[in-house]
This record gives structure tokens, sequence and C-alpha cells, in this order.
């Protein structure tokens, strides 16, 4: 009798995934085809906008949708597999505790319901919530509650970890203590994959960002590679009397907005870019160079994708 | 898995819930005393051959646990409105540890009822053998099944917002069917349905205690047909209930 499908070294597949909503107008495609495999231990941003289909993915991931279209499996078999053997830890988005309990006592109540829990005054600890596991979950601020529930996902001693934007209501103190705790895990051989609308999360704290609009995906690497797919950094220096013309055509650059003495270019390799800039107008200064927005990024990645009733756009611009 | 730890700190949530304590154990409990008190030394009370307070006794036990057992309903909704039924399905708890917790939660609040109005019964000078009070015991503990259930069912298909409306007139509604307020008598359609209702036979199962008979066949088949219907109903309520709400 065979308990578990596949290689042991499966991480987690989806297949084509799609998911529709019924909406007021008509359904609302959430999920367009999603195709991902996830080595064991890495450790995935699923970066998106609001609206990208990160939630839903993830609820397809778990199993706690059923996909119109498509599979997913965690570990070689089904999500519900993994779950009943206690591999799987997670912070959904949806975030609030049931009242009536401590701290200590929800935590406890979660690593009851696991085979191989961590030990909760440890877990306690870590998650800097010792101080209050003796105070009613009803008594608790917004960030002592994404505290608490960072605690819940840890005390199962998960294999693998899903985090549904998990600093959102983190303060900065408590984000620190997330990573740092993340890092470890990570470390440990733990498969983490978080959705956010931070890049600066994904580019510092995964190995691969997954970047979704629209329910697809529309890139997927290094963080630095997916960065300078969609054009994200931009140049800004002080250089007057230079035609805009002549530094749209400098290598690397796609895009030049002047604005009085400055010029600002956006580059999809600002490393060449800044070469040839410098080369040739040896006179610019006053020079920064930064990673724009991610908000630049979905838009320039979007743009002409914005209502959803458009699949084939992206299609038609992937193959262009 | 037993789940021990999750179903001990399920009944001490359920406890220290004030507000949940007093709807669903002190309002019949004060009801009674409210009704029965100022009749105590009624020894036969309209006529019924029994004396108020042992009449009050069995015609309130049926509503009190009825609404005693299924208001843990409302409990799962407010689980269900922070994400927490979410939280749960992605750990190894099994379906039925889950459905046996909610079950026993409701069960431990109706036997509160029934020790309340018990004791204030006694204490206003009930007096019946010991194998009557646990013939109607028991038989009222078995009535109370679909009602434990269709409040799960309930409390995973409404929000928040409609459960309590919801489940005051559904159990309102058993309740007059079943003959918690008239007594269902002679044999026109309506007492030929109340016949198929499980709050018929939850009010019978109370009626022992005034010198009623245990049920027959019709009666234990109509629990298990109810139970058996309203089981599906959960099951499948609990099964679709995964959304983000």
């Amino acid at each position: 009798m065979t308990t578990t499908a596949g290689p042991p070294q499966a991480g987690i597949t989806l297949r084509e995934l799609e998911k529709s909503f019924r909406g007021p107008a008509g359904p609302v495609r959430a999920v367009r085809g999603v195709d991902l495999s996830i080595p064991r231990g890495q450790t995935v941003a699923l970066l998106g906008p609001n609206g990208a289909g990160k939630s839903t993915t993830i609820d397809l991931m778990l199993g706690l949708l059923p996909p119109d279209r498509g599979t997913a499996t965690i570990f070689g078999g089904p999500p519900a597999q993994a779950i009943a053997a206690g591999r799987v830890g997670a912070m959904l988005q949806v975030g609030a505790l049931i009242r009536e309990l401590t701290v200590r006592e929800i935590v406890a109540m979660m690593a009851s319901l696991y085979p191989d829990p961590r030990d909760v005054d440890e877990v306690l600890a870590l998650t800097g919530t010792a101080d209050i596991a003796r105070r009613r979950t009803e008594r608790l601020s917004g960030g002592q509650v994404q505290r608490v529930r960072f605690a819940l996902a840890m005390v199962s001693n998960p294999t693998l970890l899903v985090l549904d934007e998990p600093t959102a209501a983190m303060d900065v103190e408590g984000r620190r203590d997330f990573w740092a705790i993340m890092r470890g895990l990570s470390a440990a051989g733990t498969t983490i994959v978080f959705a956010t609308h931070y890049l600066d999360e994904a580019d510092e704290f995964a190995d691969r960002v997954v970047l979704m609009a629209h329910g697809r995906i529309v890139a997927d690497g290094p963080a630095t590679e997916i960065k300078a797919r969609v054009g994200l950094r931009t140049i800004r220096a002080t250089l007057p009397g230079v035609p805009p013309e002549s530094l749209a055509a400098l290598p690397g650059v796609q895009g030049v907005d002047r604005r009085g003495e400055a010029v600002v270019l956006t580059c999809a390799d600002s490393d060449a870019a800044i070469r040839a800039l410098l080369g040739e107008y040896p006179a610019a200064r006053d020079i920064e160079i930064s990673g724009a927005g991610l908000e630049e990024a979905f838009l320039e990645l979007t743009s002409d994708d914005g209502d959803g009733a458009r699949p084939a756009t992206l299609a038609g611009r992937a193959a262009s | 898995m037993t789940a021990t730890a999750y179903t001990r700190l399920e009944v001490l949530r359920t406890f220290r819930n004030r507000r949940f304590f007093i709807f669903s154990l002190v309002f019949p409990f004060a009801m009674y005393l409210l009704l029965a008190a100022p009749n105590r030394g009624e020894t036969d009370f309209l006529k019924s051959g029994v004396s108020a307070p042992l009449y009050y006794m069995v015609g309130l036990i049926a509503f009190g646990t009825m609404v005693a057992v299924s208001a843990g309903g409302a409990r799962i909704a407010a689980e269900r409105s922070v994400g927490w039924n979410r939280q749960l399905r992605l750990t190894p708890l099994s379906v039925p540890a889950y459905f046996r917790t909610k079950i026993l939660t409701g069960y431990l609040m109706a036997c509160l009822s029934i020790v309340l109005l018990y004791a204030a019964g006694i204490a206003l000078g009930v007096r019946m053998p010991a194998e009557r009070w646990l013939e109607m015991t028991g038989l009222i503990l078995v009535a109370l099944v679909p009602f434990a259930i269709l409040g799960i069912a309930l409390g995973h298909l409404l929000t928040i917002d409609s459960l309590g409306p919801a489940l005051g007139g559904i159990t309102a509604l058993f309740a007059f069917l079943g003959g918690t307020w008239f007594p269902i008598t002679g044999s026109g359609w309506l007492a030929e349905l109340a016949r198929w209702i499980p709050s018929y036979w939850l009010v019978k199962a109370g009626r022992i205690g005034v010198g009623g008979e245990a049920w027959g066949a019709r009666g234990w088949l109509v629990i298990a047909l109810w139970s058996a219907v309203l089981a599906v109903v959960a099951s499948q309520a609990y099964r679709r209930d995964t959304t983000r709400v």
C-alpha cells in the first residue's frame, strides 16, 4: 500500500489552475491558468497588487477552494493529504482570533491538533508573545493579533508554511522579528510561500518571485531578474541642454522624462545605461539610481489588460 | 485522533462567554421561576392533575434544552466570521472530531439547562420516582440529537448577522409545531404533521414527568430520520464552507 505518491523531493505543483467567482456583473475570473512548480525548501513570494489572484491561488493550493480546472498537489499528493499529516502551517489573510481564550491557550489548542508540534513556550518566546501569554485574545492590539497568528502557524512545526500577506498589520519591530524567524525556518529547510504586495519584502526574503496580475503569472524568477524585466530602475540626473531623444538612444534606457534641468531615465538595464550616460555626458551630476515602485512595474506589465476581459492581450505580448 | 485538548478548550470557551450563557441558560430558568413560583401551592394546576411547578417544568424543559443545544450554531458562525474555520481546515483535526466537539459542547449546555430546571423544580416541591426522572432525561437527550445537528448546520450555512433571527425563528416554529406551547391532541392534519416533527417527541419525552408514556417505534424513527437528514445537510454545509467570509 502506498501512502505518498510522487518522488520524495516533490514540493508544490499547480497545473493549469482556473477559478471564477460569481460577481454582480457576471463571472469574475480570479485565477486564469496558473502553472507553478515549487521545489522543496524554496522560499517563494507571490507578488501582486490587490485583486491579482494571490489569495485565490493560495486557497486553491491548499485545497480550501475546488478549482474549476486544473490540479494542485503538495508533496506529491492532494493538499488534504499533506494537511491531514500535519505538514502544513498557514497564516491566512482574514485576521482575527477566536475569543474567550488566552494567547497561551489558543497556541496550545493549535499545537494539540498537530502530530509533532513545537514547544508552546518556545514558540511564545520566539514570536514575542510570551509577555501577553495570559491575556485574552479579544484584548489584543492589531499587531499583537498578527504575532499570535504567526505563533499559530509556527507551533504546527510545518514542512510547508503558507503566509498570505503576513506582515500587513505588523509594526516595524514585528516585521523585523518575523523575517528573522522566517530566515531561520528557511535555512532549516522549510518550504515557504508568501503573498505580499511589498516588492522590498519579496526582494529581500524570497529565493524566487512569482509576479501575478489579473489572475495570471506574468513573471517568475529571482527578484533581481523580475525587476530587470519590468524596467524597474530609474536614473535621475541634473543634465541641462541634452535633448531627450539622444538620451533615449542610450543602451538600457526605455523612457526619458525631462523635468526642468533634471532628467529621469526609466531603464531596463540601469547598469548599462549609467555607464553610457557618464561616458557620453560627463557633465551629468546629482545622480540617483533607484528601484521604481512596484506599481510602475504592474502598470507596465498589465497596462493594456486592465479590465480582465481580454485574456489574449498578455498572451499576444508574450508571443511578440 | 481524539482531540481531547481541543474539546477541553472549546468547553472552556463556552463557559467563559457570559452573554451566551445568560441567553441560553438563564432565560428558560428565569421564565420557570416567574411562572411556577407564584403558583407553587397549586396541586391540581388548571385541572391538569399535576402541580404547577411540575406542569411548568416539563413545559419549559423542551424549549430550554432545544435552545441550549442549538445555540452552538451562533458560536460556529462567529468562528467563521473571523476565518477560524479556514484555519482549522488546515490542521489535521478530522471532520468527525470537529463535529463531536461541537455536539458535545451543545449537549453540555443542554444538560446544564436540564439540571437548572430540575433543581428549581425540586426546590419548588416537584417529586417523582427515580426511574421516571431517568426515563424522562434519557429520552430528552435522545430527542435533542437533531437539534444539536441543526445548530451546526445553520452555523455553517448562515452568517453571524442572520443566524440569531434564523435560530430564534426556527426554534420557535419547532416549539410551536411540536406542542411546547399548546398540547397537540386529536387527529387533524396538524396533529398528524406534529408527529413527524422531532420537537413533538422532545415534548413527549418531557411529558413522562406528568405521567406520559415513553415513545413507540414512531418516535425513534422520526428522531433517527431527522438526525440523518440534518447530518447530511450539516456535512455538506461544512464541506462547502471554505471560502473567505
